[in-house]
């Protein structure tokens, strides 16, 4: 029997009308579907830099790994930042769907023809730094990252779900670690607010230039790739944050930061987006560090996938010998 | 289809075309390494779902990945692990014909019979 093939459209008009439906209905993109050159081309930026950030964001945290304060940190660190790495992979693996090649991906990032969030670019100074940024970078993460489980393309989705729950206890443990801190010495409690000083702005600028500014917002949020904006995103977070912010008994360096009353909304000051532009174009405090740390742990570990790759061909034959 | 476009393994069409960062001259070795897709069965009683995919070099390398990538805070008991290019998928479209032979078939579900409300354990 031949397979029948009514409504089985061929011409790209049809195929996009197809596709404008499925995003219409509020229904998920598979890796199988038809989609635009457009469509596919944002999803393969967007999560490859998402995947870039989860692997560079393993950096700051992990240089503090030897230096934890106690066993009970240091466990808790190396399981925040194996997450990190398990997060890349998720993500890596939903842009392979596109089309994309990790290996490739991996080598754009060191080429520096693909960028990564521009957060990790700062320094980590003291132990407070891993509590603020569970509490504040993770924070900003988690508020970009719930509305993409809705995301329409269906594997990013499922990633991002996979995500978020692990974010949780990247959060949750650095704001414990700023109590704990908090409740002890005065050198402590300034280190604390000091990290907050410096991570504070750069947390804002997370969620990327303001809407007026944000060229490929508009296309992102009609596909349902993106479900809010830049700003609604900032705000949100804002408002979030100012609660813990005062629970923790900290100071967040900003003295325009006021309540509004209409509106229910914190209000925050201006933000340096020269700072933002002039780190995300490569020059922050720590872009060649990143980047040269990252071209190692590929060229170091080398042998590594070389050794795997030659046992694996050598096996190959007595495995194949035994199924038989 | 258009022919940029190659359905290819458990992952269905993958588009071919010029912008697809695949540029890059292969210097490392885990470019051969197959692809992988992962099946993780949550707990006893429940079908093993997939999860996502990993490249390794070999079927047992393949499993232990799974477990760090995959399992890391008990969502599963068992890990199935197949190589992405030995799946056999329907077609390159999630809305296939293949299935749309069922839609005219209504009394193939329970809703189709019509009983009356009184007769009880229906």
């Amino acid at each position: 029997m031949s397979a029948p093939t009514l409504d089985r459209p061929t011409d790209e008009a049809a195929l996009q009308q197809q596709f404008d439906a499925t995003i219409a209905a509020d229904r998920r993109i598979e890796p199988r579907d038809w989609m635009p050159e457009g469509y596919r081309k944002t999803l393969v930026r967007q999560i490859a830099q998402h995947a870039h950030s989860e692997i560079i964001g393993m950096q700051p945290e992990g240089d503090w790994l030897l230096a934890a304060p106690s066993l009970r940190r240091k466990a808790i660190l190396l399981a925040k930042v194996q997450d990190e790495a398990g997060h890349g992979m998720y993500l890596y693996s939903a842009a392979e769907t596109l089309g994309a090649d990790r290996a490739d991906l991996t080598d754009k990032l060191i080429e520096s023809k693909q960028k990564y969030s521009s957060i990790f670019n700062y320094p980590t100074l003291t132990y407070a730094d891993v509590g603020v940024i569970g509490w504040l970078v993770d924070g900003a993460a988690i508020c970009n990252q719930v509305p993409l489980c809705r995301s329409s393309y269906g594997p990013y989705a499922r990633a991002m779900i996979r995500i978020c729950k692990e974010e949780s206890f990247h959060q949750r443990q650095g704001y414990e670690l700023l109590m704990t801190m908090m409740s002890g010495t005065p050198a402590q409690r300034a280190m604390v607010q000091d990290a907050v000083d410096r991570w504070w702005w750069p947390s804002l600028m997370m969620f990327g230039p303001p809407d007026d500014d944000s060229p490929n917002s508009a296309q992102s949020m009609a596909w349902g790739i993106k479900r809010h904006s830049n700003d609604e995103l900032r705000q949100r977070y804002v408002d979030m944050s100012v609660p813990q912010a005062q629970f923790l008994g900290v100071t967040l360096p900003d003295p325009d930061l006021h309540f509004d009353e209409e509106t229910g909304h914190w209000r925050f000051g201006a933000i340096d987006w020269d700072e933002f532009k002039r780190v995300v174009s490569g020059n922050g405090p720590a872009n060649a560090e990143r980047i040269r740390r990252r071209r190692a742990a590929r060229d170091d570990n080398a042998w590594v996938t070389e050794a795997a790759t030659a046992y694996a061909a050598k096996h190959a034959g007595a495995a194949v010998g035994s199924a038989a | 289809m258009s022919t940029d476009v190659t359905a290819e393994g458990g992952h269905g069409a993958i588009p071919t075309g010029p912008e697809v960062p695949t540029t890059t001259s292969p210097s490392v070795a885990r470019r051969d390494w197959p692809l992988y897709e992962v099946f993780v069965r949550g707990k006893r009683g429940l079908n093993h779902v997939h999860v996502g995919s990993l490249h390794a070099p070999d079927d047992e390398m393949a499993v232990h990945a799974a477990r760090d990538v995959y399992t890391r805070r008990n969502e599963g008991v068992s890990i199935w692990v197949v190589r992405a290019a030995d799946i056999t998928a329907s077609s390159p479209d999630e809305k296939d014909p293949m299935f749309a032979p069922s839609g005219d078939k209504v009394y193939r579900h329970p809703t189709f019979y019509e009983i009356p409300e009184d007769v009880p354990h229906m």
